[in-house]
């Protein structure tokens, strides 16, 4: 391995880090905002859109991210709907995330007894008061571990958008092994670099789930 | 508007050349799977077990899986160790070699977690009845975790040919390939080929895993 090839690439690889967190998170807050909306319209049975966020978490959990990300970006702007490669990454994280998020969220939702909801109703508080002062801090504490599940999940899924032109980390090392042919020296970098990105979020994860599960056992 | 590629399919044999692209992924996940519940059910029973060398060993190459993208282990064993170690591995291999060894983890803490699931008075009874370990594994210990390990496995061949789909990276010709080839012959005569192709995919893909992972969740919830 050469360090001055290090050295030169480390900028590069940088660039792409900040492109893949910025697209990762911008995608993270789209699928919890779609995980929320969603997993509430599950547990309020809202009888039409019920049906329609079903379908929707059936669509994008059994189809492959490559997929769907063609699909939004070399398909649809042969119907007239042109978007850019980074709304493109952001919708496409953001609405295979949803799909997952939204699950994550059902399971912390039930996991809430029923007994909460039907005190804070007898208090007087309205579907919405109970939900958002009741329920959903209990509920969202559940889930925290299977959200950064999620959240690693998906950051790792970013991997897959070099495919549409994106320049993040994969296809850094994809473009450098192509022109220079310093095959290991990128390879190490970009190991590196998801290292860097991830580890500290696996280990945080690691950390909560244990706090979480002690707080079970507390009570 | 009007031509949105899906006549594109119905020209010569495109239709049967996107199914045959598929039928690669499937292939790929299908000898991953069956590989990766073989040493997963190793991999698991050894991670029960209380030596501290093997634990740590264990833990570092879980976490390795947990963390780097399934991407980029696909390059490392197809560019990487080629360049390293100056052999030669086709890309099918390499694939097959990355996706077992995702599974591999994935499967072994599978069968950690249910083994864990089982209370200690069967290995202690069994224990007291003169088998040893491998015969308490093997006769009480799978049996019963078997039950719990097959809507999960079923689920893991869901996700194996979800993420086959990248082998795409490494230069395989699956479906996606065969699409952007069809769509690259017919540019001319039909340039909107790209929406019904892509679509066509995306439920193909659909059409593959849904079922499956409706059996799982339907295996999951009658024997619980």
């Amino acid at each position: 391995m050469d360090k001055d090839i290090l050295i030169e690439y480390f900028p590069l690889y940088k660039d792409a880090l900040f492109l893949t967190l910025k697209i990762g998170w911008q995608g993270i807050i789209l699928a919890f905002v779609i995980g929320l909306i969603g997993s509430a319209i599950i547990h309020f049975k809202t009888p039409v859109l019920k049906r329609i966020v079903g379908i929707y978490i059936e669509l994008f959990r059994n189809t492959p991210l490559l997929v769907q990300l063609f699909f939004i970006y070399f398909a649809l702007p042969k119907v007239g709907i042109q978007i850019t490669a980074q709304t493109c990454g952001v919708l496409g994280l953001g609405l295979l995330g949803g799909a997952y998020m939204i699950e994550t969220f059902r399971s912390g939702l039930e996991a809430v007894p029923v007994i909460q909801t039907e005190s804070a109703l007898s208090l007087g508080m309205s579907d919405f008061q109970t939900l958002w002062h009741v329920i959903l801090p209990q509920a969202i504490s559940i889930s925290v571990p299977g959200i950064l599940a999620n959240v690693i999940f998906l950051l790792k899924e970013t991997s897959v958008f070099s495919t549409i032109s994106l320049m993040d980390l994969m296809f850094t090392a994809k473009d450098l092994i192509g022109m220079y042919a310093k095959t290991i020296e990128s390879l190490f970098l970009l190991v590196v670099f998801y290292l860097v990105m991830l580890l500290p979020i696996s280990i945080i994860g690691a950390i909560v789930e244990r706090r979480v599960r002690y707080g079970q056992f507390g009570d | 508007m009007a031509n949105l590629g899906i006549d594109v399919l119905f020209k010569g044999t495109n239709f049967l050349r996107l199914l045959q692209g598929l039928w690669v992924s499937i292939e790929i996940s299908l000898i991953a799977v069956v590989l990766s519940i073989i040493l997963g059910l190793v991999v698991g029973m050894l991670m029960t077990l209380n030596n501290p060398f093997l634990k740590a060993i264990l833990k570092v190459y879980l976490e390795i899986v947990r963390i780097m993208p399934q991407m980029v282990l696909l390059f490392i064993v197809y560019f990487g160790t080629t360049r390293v170690f100056g052999w030669d591995v086709s890309a099918e291999a390499s694939a097959i070699i990355v996706f077992t060894f995702w599974g591999t983890a994935e499967m072994g803490d599978l069968v950690r977690g249910s083994i864990k699931s089982i209370p200690v008075i069967q290995f202690e009874s069994a224990w007291a009845l003169g088998l040893n370990k491998m015969q308490t594994y093997f006769y009480i210990i799978f049996p019963q975790t078997i039950r719990r390990l097959i809507p999960l496995s079923i689920n893991l061949i869901t996700r194996m040919i979800k993420t086959t789909s990248l082998v795409l990276m490494i230069g395989i010709v699956e479906v996606l390939k065969v699409a952007q080839q069809i769509i690259e012959a017919n540019r001319n005569s039909s340039p909107n080929a790209a929406f019904g192709v892509f679509a066509v995919v995306f439920l193909l893909y659909f059409i593959v895993c849904w079922p499956i992972s409706r059996l799982a969740t339907y295996l999951e919830k009658r024997w619980e």
